[in-house]
């Protein structure tokens, strides 16, 4: 049998849905949140270089390298700003993040 | 083509069971490894759809970059992750409900998604037959979307900048050297000459 784009789609899919479910399960842990949103990204990445090379159109390849450096600047600054946080607080659980709150 | 769909399976298997293990995982410190065996199979997987230039740059930048600041960050701070974890039945129905749903919807929109001839027709940078993936991706990237180049670049200029803003601090009560103090000193307060009296010292001089 031939692997073709709907292969990879569903694997796309499958780590889509595992990335939103650690979303909602970790719900404490702000860096396994922003680890889940790493691999929402990374399923989004597998379906644009799926079609970009099912349909031989290398902007797919070329926007993936544009959601990379966006993923790359978000977890940065994610981290410091979680490091940040910590010394504030001395605490990462996101029930503290709360000193907005009136 | 079957070695094709054996190493497929392989790295799909590998790449969805790491995925799961990252957000089972209790210690994040393994969570981040089972997240970086994720980037490696999926790496693979760009392999073999003839990506391989975004294999290579997976491989570099996110799991010698990125993954490395988590495990560094994740280790640095000091956080009983077991208090962390708490309520997990909680919030496993919510969760695998908006999953299920979700990959409901995900089938829905592939079933309902046909390849006309228009999508190959539509193409903006048709893939050149005769380069290499890196050279092909290197002719549009430079040319067509060098302007979108220059404003990535921008953003991780942006996010150097913010990440060193928002972690740096200047701690209280260290030794820092001040070079614009060192320049402007003038030799009247730099230097004292004292008249030393024979058999004095220096403190009764001075006193």
């Amino acid at each position: 049998m031939t692997i073709g784009l709907e292969h990879y789609l569903i694997v796309a899919a499958m780590l889509f849905v595992v990335g939103i479910f650690g979303v909602f399960l970790n719900r404490k842990n702000v860096i396994v949140i922003l680890m889940s949103i790493e691999l929402m990204l990374l399923a989004v990445n597998i379906n644009f270089v799926a079609f970009s090379t099912h349909l031989q159109d290398l902007t797919g390849q070329i926007f993936t390298i544009f959601v990379l450096t966006v993923a790359a600047a978000e977890a940065a600054i994610g981290l410091a700003i979680l490091v940040c946080f910590f010394r504030n607080r001395g605490t990462i659980a996101v029930d503290d993040v709360n000193m907005m709150k009136g | 083509m079957a070695l094709q769909a054996v190493a497929f399976y392989l790295f799909a298997l590998v790449a969805v069971v790491a995925a799961l293990l990252v957000v089972f995982a209790r210690n994040p410190v393994h969570s981040v490894l089972w997240l970086i065996l994720t980037f490696f199979s999926a790496a693979g997987l760009f392999v073999l759809m003839g990506a391989e230039f975004l294999a290579m740059l997976l491989v570099i930048v996110y799991v010698g970059a990125v993954m490395v600041l988590f495990l560094f960050v994740v280790m640095m701070l000091d956080v009983d992750f077991a208090a962390l974890r708490g309520r997990v039945a909680e919030y496993f129905p919510i969760g695998a409900l908006i999953g299920v749903i979700l990959l409901v919807q995900f089938v829905m929109g592939f079933a309902a998604w046909s390849e006309g001839a228009a999508h190959r027709a539509a193409a903006a940078t048709p893939t050149p037959a005769d380069l290499p993936n890196a050279h092909a991706i290197g002719m549009v990237l430079y040319t067509q979307y060098v302007y979108a180049f220059q404003a990535a670049g921008l953003v991780l200029l942006v996010a150097m900048i913010g990440a060193i803003a928002l972690t740096l601090r200047h701690r209280e009560g260290i030794k820092r050297q001040d070079p614009l103090a060192q320049i402007h000193r003038t030799r009247e307060e730099a230097m004292e000459i004292l008249d030393v009296k024979s058999g004095e010292g220096l403190q009764e001089t001075r006193s």
